[in-house]
């Protein structure tokens, strides 16, 4: 039997969750320097589920493929800690500005190179929420797509059963393989890092990294070559430049407004009983309660 | 051809979905903006009594696929035949609810037909667009608005080139207006057996357990909301408390939400659902644009904030600064001394 591909895509994300002063400048603009760069969360929900598939068929292999920058390959390094096989970086000038089809192209074109069997990603990234990219990429790559995943029910080799999250309900889905699924926050979170592995790949650089840290005459690769993370550009994926970035993306952002809020002339009140009276008295006369 | 479309969504009770409804009423008005037709989508096993509400909607044509493959919905079904209607009419517009159906469906057409979708809107408008670089003219463009990640700022997303304009929104953004005049509309049907495919049906759904809708925030007068500021799932019972003596719902923003104090349906906002109450109660809600978005419009805002500088006070019309410990409870006890 041959090994099972499982394809994991996981997105390093500004922490918007944990926006906190300092996060936004005077001009009430987001200061992105002031915001941690995380793992998405619902991708670590999927990492758990790609871990899972792997545990249950045994005869399997889990990679991941992140697109970013040069720091991105953080994503890859927690999915080894974690327990994944191998990871790419998908990094390159040329992807800058993409929308989520533009994205999802650049995605496929990975996808077509690793060539998986399924791919688990987390249902939206916490800096957009469009969960618009998996569908897109199942879509290029004509794999079909199941969506909204809480649980793995059951695989083989050569289908899989996954319980969805809806707004009212559970679904229970059998997929064939291939499939593309994207997972709910609400699926099992990730298992913690292995300590065993943290050591072994701790040194774990791409070779960006390493002119970075004015190393890339060390003999690091070639002593330890699984310590090498692999880079792919848009040549390596043979990506057509026009379905890129800015040119390769159908949406444009006409305008960004800051939205200055115009102070309504409000009541000021503070905790005492006679503010606190005062106000239900107040709403009580206006109709607006009782 | 150049009409605006809405992707009309069949509930569990074969009702049309109320965000649908709601972009029927606004596609109804982009399409008298430009001077086009509305017509409406809809898939599901027997469309029976099903159809009667879209025809309050103002619809200039039902586009009409049944089958018993497509309901319950499952993609690519759903895919196939939307996706060939659109590729026949080449529509203008489309408009999906932003829902699990929605979200599914939606992002798999667009990239099928290569053009741009913008998630979870709280605006849509009509209007011209000139690009920048190349100083071309774009007329009577759909603005797709929404607020942008992690702060106050709006964004106006348009597509220029590609068609359609898609776009998702979020249940109760838009609101649910009948037209003035009832139209029957044109029904084309379509013949399901011939557009499937057989890989189209290889997914197969073996158990469904839907609940009916236990809250309903869009219906409630009073809503006493929380937001990470309450702490503690154990917290969020004051309001609970607050919210049954004034006969209101409660709800929750995202970071509440995520953080496990209250469940998802009771989350308000962007990628919640949009309330205008007579009486929304914020309490420990800083006031982020997400939020607001869902909110803004309630006739009257209480603030309940250790901070009284959060965001939230500047729309508020009561500005309490405290600890909603301290003030829940004081407010439950002066309502039953004053309310009888």
């Amino acid at each position: 039997m041959e090994k099972i591909k499982i394809l994991v895509l996981a997105k390093q994300v500004p922490d918007t969750r944990n926006v906190g002063k300092d996060a936004m400048k005077d001009d009430g603009t987001v200061n992105r320097g002031a915001l941690p760069a995380i793992y998405n969360p619902d991708d670590l929900n999927a990492l758990e589920m790609a871990l899972e598939a792997k545990d249950r068929l045994g005869n399997a292999e889990v990679y991941v493929l992140t697109m970013g920058p040069t720091r991105a390959a953080e994503i890859i390094r927690e999915s080894i800690y974690r327990g994944a096989d191998e990871g790419y970086l998908l990094t390159d000038r040329k992807f800058a500005g993409s929308d989520t089809l533009a994205t999802s192209y650049a995605i496929s074109q990975a996808v077509r190179k690793i060539d998986p069997d399924l791919i688990f990603c987390g249902l939206q990234a916490i800096d957009g929420d469009t969960a618009q990219v998996g569908p897109q990429t199942a879509e290029k790559v004509d794999f079909q797509q199941v969506t909204y995943v809480e649980k793995l029910v059951e695989i083989s080799p050569n289908q899989i059963t996954l319980k969805r999250r809806l707004e009212r309900g559970v679904e229970t889905v059998v997929a064939p393989i291939p499939a593309l699924i994207t997972v709910h926050g609400s699926a099992n979170p990730c298992r913690a890092r292995n300590v065993k592995r943290v050591m072994q790949y701790k040194h774990a650089r791409t070779l960006t990294e390493l002119k970075e840290e004015n190393r890339e005459n060390s003999e690091l690769f070639k002593d330890r070559p699984y310590l090498k993370i692999e880079e792919w550009s848009v040549d390596t994926i043979q990506a057509d430049d026009t379905h890129l970035g800015l040119s390769g993306s159908p949406t444009k952002v006409k305008t960004i407004d800051n939205v200055v809020l115009a102070q309504k002339e409000n009541v000021v009140l503070t905790s005492s009983d006679a503010d606190v009276e005062e106000l239900m008295v107040d709403l009580l006369k206006s109709r607006v309660i009782g | 051809m150049k009409n605006v479309f809405v992707y009309c969504e069949v509930t569990e009770e074969k009702r049309i979905a109320e965000v649908s409804l709601e972009l029927l009423s606004k596609g109804r008005k982009l399409a008298e903006t430009l001077g086009v037709k509305l017509e409406a989508v809809v898939l599901t096993d027997q469309a029976g009594d099903t159809l009667d509400t879209i025809q309050e909607f103002g619809v200039d044509v039902i586009h009409l696929a049944e089958s018993k493959e497509l309901f319950p919905y499952r993609t690519l079904p759903h895919f196939r035949v939307v996706h060939t209607i659109f590729e026949k009419e080449q529509p203008e517009i489309a408009l999906f609810g932003a829902t699990s159906v929605g979200r599914d469906l939606a992002p798999r057409i667009a990239s099928a037909l290569r053009c741009g979708l913008t998630a979870d809107c709280t605006s849509l408008e009509i209007g011209d667009h000139v690009d920048n670089k190349t100083g071309k003219e774009y007329k009577n463009m759909l603005y797709q608005i929404r607020p942008a990640f992690g702060g106050n700022i709006i964004a106006t997303i348009v597509n220029p080139e590609t068609r359609p304009q898609m776009a998702t929104v979020r249940e109760g953004v838009m609101k649910l207006e009948k037209a003035d005049k009832k139209k029957i509309a044109e029904i084309k049907n379509y013949k399901v057996e011939e557009i499937l495919k057989p890989e189209d049906l290889v997914i197969s759904i073996i158990e469904r357990h839907i609940e009916p809708q236990k809250v309903n925030l869009k219906g409630a007068g009073i809503i006493v909301s929380g937001g990470y500021g309450v702490g503690s799932k154990e917290n969020f019972k004051l309001l609970y408390d607050l919210a049954a003596v004034l006969g209101g719902e409660v709800a929750a923003t995202r970071a509440a939400v995520d953080a496990g104090y209250a469940e998802h349906e009771r989350q308000v906002g962007q990628t919640g659902v949009t309330v205008r109450p007579k009486l929304y109660i914020a309490c420990g809600i800083s006031g982020a644009v997400q939020h607001r978005a869902g909110m803004d419009q309630s006739a009257k805002i209480i603030s309940i904030n250790t901070d009284p500088n959060a965001p939230i006070n500047a729309i508020a019309d009561y500005a309490v600064t405290g600890d909603l410990m301290e003030v829940l409870p004081k407010m439950i006890a002066y309502y039953k001394k004053y309310s009888k």
